[in-house]
């Protein structure tokens, strides 16, 4: 069994103007989206600015307020949950920040900021709390004589690692890591992506790693969820999606990014979308992604395509597109006529806007 | 053979601060002929943004100081020119494009404005032809509907548009060398691509030299041809792209390739990171920058800095260890024991 489950999850934030702050519009932020998780499993969230996918972490762990679908963890029902169930959920799901200047209290010693948690929860004596963090800063590598000092005292990579711990407090069992290496440099992200793969072996974790950066998000998830413009544009086992990526969106933004390897990059053949991506406060009708889209046909302006599985049946990846690219044998073809699966159902539906 | 733009010998840039000197950069030599880009790669603080600005003469004085070596453009001795005559070279013969393009144009005059104003200081043309200049330019680094869109501010912008309009701006008057400060690194994969692919052309529409600052080795290995790695503000490699990729000589070098996770291997592999943290620049040791994350770390490395080694045509490196003995190590890390045949 999946230990989140999240069905059709939508975040519209109002657009408010004028001096009596009505709402005339809606960012379709995330717009009905859907995905599981199973224990012990890492799914990548990646897509470009404002695709989405900060929002969407923010919004299972209901830091802000959905605008409708659902949300299931482990059985519970995030959504629903009261104060005191939240809170109790709360142990269980935590989140890693991707600034680690922005999300540590200038004014607390590393001690205050690990400990808070513990202290919030009323876990423990004051003792076992102190013992519980020094245990904490060794296990993310950094030493009990650490536990005094303040968060500017510490480089980009170590103040990581304090925000690593302070997410790791309450031994929970989900922890979605939003950005967590993207302000670091290199050869301090790896060091950071190597904890992250260990401490998920240790204790088993699972996580949501949201990321725009495709080479991290490959080498740490099993399954990726590619966004775009609110919508998941296709999800898969993370080898299946970098081998035989289906959505053109995908296959762009695979070959947009450099490859380390002189010789690669000047065999590679790389497709360059036109244009910026919309605005989601006005997303496009039909398919959001075909203004850009090199494949789009009349079909692709009418609606948007169902995530539905086009490949080889049984295969753990699905896609949203009426043209997605196929592998027979090895070749990748295309095929000129619409693919069902992808319009089937509700989804072609307006959006609701909510106030 | 290629016309020497720029030669840059033992160029030590230093900040005179209230907590101590910090050197910045410290003795790093790099040449750019025309037509070629020079990527210089490194961590935050390592130097190369500030080896760059002093190129330009653009260090702030003080705290700054470039306190030795040449600066040759096309054989003018730039260290020499007076504040005037080196503003006629910025702008005329080197242009610079930086990280973020929106804190680099002034958000109350339009993109056209901007642009006009740069190509009317450097040559003499009227208002209504720079004008014209300006839109014909942003027309070539591919903004649609450009003359319309001159006449609109950086808000209506978007990131890679903005940053288009800086390329234009820094090619409006066709420089030898264009400098690039980490010109894609705020924006996304596929604006990234667009903006490079957009850069090439330039290049070779305008045969300027380029210098790509970046700490994205897959940048460069796109579009470099030779390469300097910094570390601490010292160069500890530089040679042609292939032999710093295939045949790296510097354990910083390895440390870096090892570190970077890759789209195109199937497999999945462990990251072998750099331990430790980046140095305090104003506790760097008379030696190496590296000692002390260095695994391979030899008696002499805190003490001196070593010479400039030849390794290679065109390569070269500063490392205490033995040439032989380098190879054989480097035979011994995972990440390049497929390569040493």
């Amino acid at each position: 069994m999946s230990l989140l489950e999240v069905r059709g999850l939508k975040k519209y934030f109002p657009i408010k103007s004028g001096v009596l702050k009505r709402t005339t519009g809606h960012v379709y932020a995330v717009d009905d989206i859907s995905f599981s998780i199973d224990k012990g499993e890492t799914l990548g969230l990646v897509g470009e600015s404002g695709c989405g996918k900060s929002t969407t972490g923010r919004a299972v762990l209901r830091l802000i307020q959905a605008t409708g679908g659902s949300v299931t963890f482990d059985g519970t029902d995030v959504m629903a949950a009261s104060r005191g169930e939240m809170q109790r959920l709360r142990r269980d799901m935590q989140i890693i920040f991707q600034d680690p200047y922005a999300s540590l209290n200038p004014r607390k010693r590393v001690r205050h900021i690990i400990g808070e948690p513990l202290d919030i929860h009323g876990i423990g004596t004051e003792a076992e709390r102190k013992r519980q963090v020094f245990e904490l800063l060794e296990t993310v590598g950094l030493s009990a004589e650490h536990a005094e000092r303040y968060p500017h005292e510490f480089s980009g990579g170590q103040r990581q690692r304090i925000g690593v711990a302070r997410a790791l407090a309450l031994h929970p069992r989900l922890i979605i890591c939003d950005e967590p290496v993207s302000a670091l440099d290199v050869s301090i992200r790896a060091q950071i992506i190597n904890l992250l793969e260990d401490l998920q072996e240790e204790m088993g974790l699972t996580y949501v790693f949201i990321a725009h950066d495709l080479s991290v998000v490959k080498h740490l998830s099993d399954r990726v969820a590619v966004m775009y413009l609110g919508k998941i544009v296709e999800i898969s086992d993370s080898n299946l999606l970098y081998d035989r990526p289906q959505h053109p969106y995908t296959e762009a933004l695979l070959s947009a990014v450099p490859i380390p390897d002189p010789e690669t990059e000047r065999s590679r053949r790389r497709i360059i979308l036109e244009g910026d991506v919309p605005s989601p406060a006005n997303p496009p009708k039909g398919c959001v992604f075909h203004p850009r889209c090199p494949r789009a046909q009349e079909v692709c302006t009418t609606a948007m395509p169902r995530l539905a599985v086009s490949g080889e049946a049984g295969d753990r990846h699905e896609v949203a597109c009426f043209f997605p690219t196929r592998y027979e044998d090895g070749k990748r073809t295309v095929s000129d006529t619409p693919f069902e699966g992808a319009s089937l159902g509700a989804a072609d539906a307006p959006p609701i806007g909510e106030d | 053979m290629a016309e020497r733009l720029l030669e840059v010998t033992d160029l030590s840039t230093h900040f005179f601060t209230h907590a101590g000197v910090v050197k910045a950069v410290n003795g790093v030599s790099f040449t750019l002929d025309r037509q070629e880009t020079l990527g210089i790669v490194g961590e935050s603080g390592s130097g190369k943004t500030v080896a760059a600005l002093s190129v330009m003469r653009l260090i702030p004085d003080p705290p700054g100081k470039i306190v030795e070596g040449s600066l040759m453009l096309r054989g003018r001795d730039l260290r020499a020119l007076s504040d005037d005559e080196m503003r006629q070279v910025r702008g005329n013969d080197i242009a610079m494009i930086f990280q973020d393009p929106m804190t680099s144009l002034n958000p109350v005059f339009k993109i056209g404005d901007q642009i006009a104003e740069a190509i009317m200081l450097h040559q003499d043309k009227g208002k209504d032809e720079a004008w014209r200049l300006a839109a014909e330019l942003l027309e070539r680094v591919g903004i649609p509907d450009a003359k319309n869109r001159v006449k609109q501010y950086p808000f209506e912008f978007s990131g890679g548009m903005r940053q288009r309009a800086m390329i234009a701006m820094a090619i409006s008057c066709n420089p030898d060398i264009l400098i690039a400060d980490e010109p894609t690194t705020a924006l996304d994969v596929t604006i990234q691509a667009q903006i490079i692919d957009v850069m090439r052309e330039m290049q070779t529409q305008y045969h300027s030299g380029v210098i790509l600052i970046t700490h994205d080795l897959g940048v460069v290995a796109e579009i470099a041809d030779k390469v300097m790695v910094m570390y601490g503000g010292r160069t500890v490699e530089y040679g042609p792209v292939d032999e710093i990729y295939y045949n790296p000589h510097h354990p910083y070098t390895w440390g870096l390739l090892g570190s970077l996770p890759r789209l195109d291997l199937a497999e999945k592999h462990r990251l072998e990171p750099i331990k430790g943290q980046p140095p305090d620049l104003l506790l760097l040791p008379p030696g190496c920058p590296f000692v002390g994350r260095c695994a391979f770390e030899l008696p002499p490395c805190r003490e001196r800095w070593p010479e400039h080694e030849e390794v290679g045509p065109g390569h070269g490196v500063h490392c205490w260890i033995p040439n032989d003995q380098r190879l054989e190590t480097r035979a011994g890390l995972p990440r390049f024991k497929e390569w040493v045949a």
